[in-house]
Parts: structure tokens; C-alpha cells; sequence
């Protein structure tokens, strides 16, 4: 039996984790923006932002290739100009698990952001401090579950992306290959076993990092006092 | 040291338009609910800008449209004490107080004595949720002042506690009140906390701000039907002007007032504990059947129909202490007298 190839281990994780940070940034700016939107537009905005979600990942996939791919306008680009191919790479992969997890942040954040007290941004301001301490020491920590689930949700997304992410990124050895496409490959080469030995792996992931989520959110910090940063 | 405030607002269906002045007394803003009371303090605060007007304390512009100046909340030191009282409640009371000293050598000196004075301490490790109602509004006072504020706006401040928790606040933040060199704007719907704690105050009508005045006046000579209905009045008819009487169509009556009645006046009013059987002989004595009685904690209320009274016209409600009620059973008749000093003269808006 040959030692198991842990590349698509490490390259799933990071790329995970990246567009989890990515998508952590953008989906509560987005989110803090379309709260105090009015309703016509903040509708509008919700059907653009969350379509990610409910379009098939190969439709994402197809989309993303037509803006990035090195004949396409944005990824003609930035080959000419950096040298740099967009699509086929493994960071390719975040464009990808960036678009299809971005939804499920900015919802969770926007339903928490929704049900903040105002009056708690308002007593800190008549009280003297910024609109930015405001947001990370008290609105932020204030919403922390609602956001907390929202990344976690993310992430997990982001690790178990196969469609899009198969089409921009592919699937070579060693260079692209994620724990999804390689369940798949394996599967379609008829190597059962190996697939087995990835479906457990992420199985363990999975478990591990829920298990970890539902320990940090049993104890809500008593007598400690948590701020973001 | 004066704040004054002179603003307009378009507020949904109704216009708001607020002006008054307060020195160093403190104002009661007295309304019915949704009369735009509290939007008149957050413009104060500068959390809501009016479309248009002015405000500064003592020369201190914080709104002005013509100039357009309108200074944020961060610099206009307001101190703002909010109805639920808006606690960080993921912060410990002494974080909470904290969180109004940026500064970190001014909050070691000033943070534990803020906790002492308002009997903090063994609780300034816990959270809003884990301390009772009357330290969560300490916990409040406590924050707001630590900010140093230049002047002080309550909003409703017992208007989510039970009577006896508020009677006993009232007096701790009475105390607060009395050491505060500053304005101070207290928003109530109810008179009976304005009487107690206020000097002067400003009656909102449905978006529109009366005159100031000392709180005598406006239970003594309210002038309008809704500063008299905030004041408590419960009886009021329409009234016709002549001399120094007063003819109620409506109840067919011709009251002595005592007085000069203005020619604007178009409505009259009169406590329902000024109304009182007559003794014998009295002035403005009228006869009444009684129509229903009902008995209340300590008083007795009698709805009354004056004999001589139009079927459509308003009963006269009598109250009186329990144990004075001696009159006839409903459907009786009983002389009933009202003093002519007691007669509020009214105009309608």
C-alpha cells in the first residue's frame, strides 16, 4: 500500500481557509451596507447577492471561466499584464468557493446585524466613542453567534465545493487537486478504496471543526470579555 | 447655561416643530405617546437630524440648517439616558463604565469611584442581564456620567418598571439630578413623575410644542384641551364666552367663573375631583342623575347626567374618597356644585 498523498488535504484547507477570510471581510461589509439600506434597493441587492446560492455550482462555474479564462476579458488581463493564469492554478479554486460561500455569510451577518439594537450604536456614540470602536467592540461581539455561524457555514462550503471549483481550477495531482475532486477522481478510476480513505478524511474534518464551533458556543466567554481583534 | 432648541421635523403623517429653551432646571417634555417626544431628544443628542432649525447649548451651536452645521453625537457630550437603558450586555458593569473612558489613567480613578457612589461594586463583574433592575439604571446613570456629559436628556426612564422599583429610582435619580450643573430633558407621558421631578415644562400636541411653563400653571391654567388632558383633566364640554360666565350648550348650563372669561375660549374643563356635591346655598349647583358608580382603589367614581342635558352630551364624572360617598343608588338624583375657581378655561388646540 502506497503512503497516502496528503496534497488535496492541504490544499483544500487552505483554500478554505483563504476564501473564508476573503468571504468574512466582504460578506459583513456587504451585510453592514444592505441593513441600512432602504427595502426596494436592499431586495434588489439580496436576489444579486444571495443567487450564488441557489444557482447549480456548475452554472457559477461556467460564469466565472467566461470572465477569468485567459481568452476572457478580466483573465486575458492579468496574463498580459502580471503573467498570471486566473483559471487551471489551485488559487483559482478561492474565486470559486468565494462566489458559492459569500451567501451564506452575508445572510446570517445581515439577519444579525438586523436584529442589533440600534439604541446600543446610538448610547455609544452620545457617550463619545467612534462609529469604528462601535462596530468592533460592540456590535461585532454583540452578533457574534449569528456571524460566528455564518463563517462557520462558509467555510464548510467552501472545503466541500466540487462544481465550480472543478471547472475553474480542474483537477491535477499534486498541483489542484481538493478532497472533492479527488474523491471524485478516484471514484470514476474505479479506486474504491482510495476514495474511501478521502471520504473519511473529510468525514473527520467535518466533525472535528463542528464539534470545535459547538465547544466555543457553549461557553459564552462568563466573566471574560471578548472583542473581536 | 441654556439649551435651545428650535427645530422642524417631517415625521411620517405629521410635521414636527419643537421649541423651547431650558436653563438650569430641569424641563419636563410632556406628550402622548408618538407625539415625537422622543425624536425631539435624539435630535438633541444629534442620533436623528431635523430637516431643518437650530439648537445649541450656550452658544455652543450643535444643529444649525441655515449654516449647515450639525455636529455629531461624539461632540455634542450629550448625556442620554435611554428607555431600556442600552447596556452592552456582553460587557461586565465595569466594562460597561468603562467603555465611556477612553482614557485608561482617568478610568482608574474615576470608574471605582463611580461604582461606590452607586453601590456597584459587588456586582461590577457581572453582566446587565445577571443585575436587577434598579442596578441596571445605576449601571446607566453611573455610564452616562462617566462620560461627562454637558447636559442630560431622559427618555421615559421608568417606563419599563414596575411602580414601587420606579418610586424608589426616582428619588436615586433625583439625587443624581440635584448634583448636575447642567440642563437636563426629561420626555414622560406621565404627569404624576413630571409633577414630582420637574420644574418646568413643555407640552408636545401631536408634534406641536406649547410655550414653557412652571408646572403650577399648566395644572392650575393648562390653556388647551390637550395640555389639560395630559394634566389629568377627565371632563370637558364645549363652552360659549359671556362675561364672566360660561354657557355649556351642552349639558344646557350657565357656570359663574369667577372671572373675566376670554372670548377665545371654546371649550371648558373640570377635574373629576373638583366636581362635588353641594352644600346648601353653593353657587354653580346643578341637578344630576346618576348613571353608574364605580369603585376604585381608594376613590369612588359617580358618572353623572346633568338633568337639564342634551342626550348626546358627555357624562360629568365625579371623584370622590370611598369613604365620603354617601349619594343615591344609580338612577337618583344628586346636587352637585363646581367651584368657580376650579373652572378650566379652555381653547381647543
Amino acid at each position: 500500500m502506497v503512503s497516502l498523498d496528503w496534497f488535496p488535504l492541504l490544499n483544500s484547507l487552505r483554500i478554505a481557509a483563504i476564501s473564508t477570510v476573503i468571504v468574512f471581510f466582504l460578506g459583513i461589509l456587504a451585510a453592514q451596507k444592505a441593513a441600512r439600506l432602504p427595502p426596494v434597493v436592499k431586495g434588489i441587492l439580496d436576489v444579486v447577492l444571495t443567487l450564488p446560492l441557489v444557482l447549480p455550482p456548475t452554472v457559477v462555474g461556467w460564469l466565472l471561466l467566461l470572465l477569468l479564462g485567459p481568452r476572457r476579458p478580466v483573465g486575458a488581463f492579468v496574463l498580459e499584464r502580471f503573467g498570471a493564469r486566473l483559471v487551471m492554478t489551485w488559487p483559482s479554486a478561492i474565486f470559486s468557493t468565494v462566489v458559492v460561500s459569500f451567501p451564506l455569510l452575508y445572510r446570517t451577518a445581515r439577519g444579525a446585524f438586523e436584529n442589533f439594537d440600534p439604541d446600543l450604536a446610538h448610547v455609544g456614540r452620545t457617550l463619545g466613542r467612534s462609529n469604528t470602536w462601535i462596530f468592533w467592540h460592540v456590535q461585532m461581539p454583540v452578533c457574534r453567534p449569528g456571524i460566528l455561524a455564518g463563517t462557520v457555514l462558509a467555510f464548510a462550503r467552501a472545503l466541500g465545493e466540487y462544481g465550480a471549483t472543478s471547472m475553474v481550477a480542474g483537477y491535477t495531482p499534486g498541483r489542484t487537486a481538493t478532497i472533492s475532486t479527488t474523491v471524485y477522481q478516484l471514484w470514476r478510476t474505479g479506486d474504491d478504496a482510495g476514495a474511501l480513505r478521502w471520504v473519511l478524511v473529510n468525514l473527520a474534518i467535518s466533525a472535528v471543526f463542528l464539534l470545535a464551533v459547538n465547544l466555543l458556543e457553549r461557553k459564552p466567554a462568563e466573566g471574560r470579555n471578548r472583542a473581536w481583534r | 447655561m441654556a439649551l435651545n432648541v428650535n427645530i422642524r421635523k417631517r415625521l411620517g403623517d405629521f410635521d414636527l416643530q419643537v421649541s423651547f429653551s431650558a436653563g438650569r432646571e430641569r424641563l419636563a417634555l410632556l406628550g402622548a405617546s408618538g407625539c415625537g417626544k422622543s425624536v425631539t431628544l435624539r435630535c438633541i443628542a444629534g442620533i436623528l437630524s431635523p430637516d431643518e432649525g437650530h439648537i445649541d447649548l450656550d452658544g455652543r451651536v450643535f444643529y444649525d440648517s441655515a449654516s449647515h452645521i450639525c455636529l455629531p453625537p461624539q461632540a455634542r457630550h450629550a448625556g442620554y439616558l435611554f428607555q431600556h437603558f442600552a447596556l452592552f450586555p456582553h460587557l461586565s458593569v465595569r466594562r460597561n463604565l468603562e467603555a465611556a473612558v477612553p482614557d485608561r489613567s482617568r478610568r482608574r480613578t474615576l470608574i471605582p469611584e463611580l461604582l461606590r457612589r452607586f453601590q456597584l461594586e459587588d456586582v461590577a463583574s457581572l453582566r446587565p442581564r445577571q443585575i436587577s433592575g434598579g442596578q441596571q439604571q445605576r449601571t446607566a446613570l453611573a455610564r452616562m456620567l462617566a462620560a461627562d456629559p454637558t447636559l442630560i436628556l431622559l427618555d421615559e426612564p421608568f417606563s419599563a418598571l414596575d411602580s414601587y422599583l420606579q418610586y424608589q429610582l426616582e428619588l436615586e435619580l433625583l439625587d443624581v439630578l440635584e448634583d448636575f450643573p447642567g440642563p437636563v430633558v426629561w420626555v414622560s407621558h406621565d404627569r404624576g413623575e413630571v409633577f414630582r421631578n420637574c420644574h418646568s415644562v413643555c407640552v408636545l400636541d401631536r408634534g406641536h410644542s406649547q410655550p414653557v411653563r412652571d408646572l403650577e400653571t399648566l395644572f392650575h391654567d393648562p390653556g388647551t384641551e390637550a395640555a389639560a388632558r395630559l394634566s389629568g383633566c377627565k371632563n370637558y364640554a364645549d363652552a360659549i364666552p359671556d362675561g364672566t360666565r360660561l354657557r355649556l350648550p351642552e349639558w344646557n348650563l350657565t357656570l359663574d367663573c369667577g372671572r373675566p372669561v376670554p372670548a377665545d375660549v371654546s371649550r371648558m374643563g373640570i377635574r373629576a375631583h373638583h366636581v362635588h356635591p353641594a352644600a346648601p346655598g353653593e353657587a354653580n349647583a346643578f341637578p344630576c342623575r346618576v348613571e353608574r358608580i364605580i369603585q376604585d382603589l381608594f376613590t369612588t367614581i359617580v358618572l353623572l347626567r346633568p338633568l337639564a342635558a342634551r342626550p348626546e352630551a358627555p357624562p360629568l364624572r365625579m371623584e370622590l374618597d370611598r369613604t365620603l360617598w354617601r349619594g343615591p343608588a344609580p338612577g337618583g338624583e344628586l346636587v352637585v356644585a363646581l367651584r368657580p375657581q376650579d373652572i378650566l378655561l379652555l381653547q381647543e388646540t
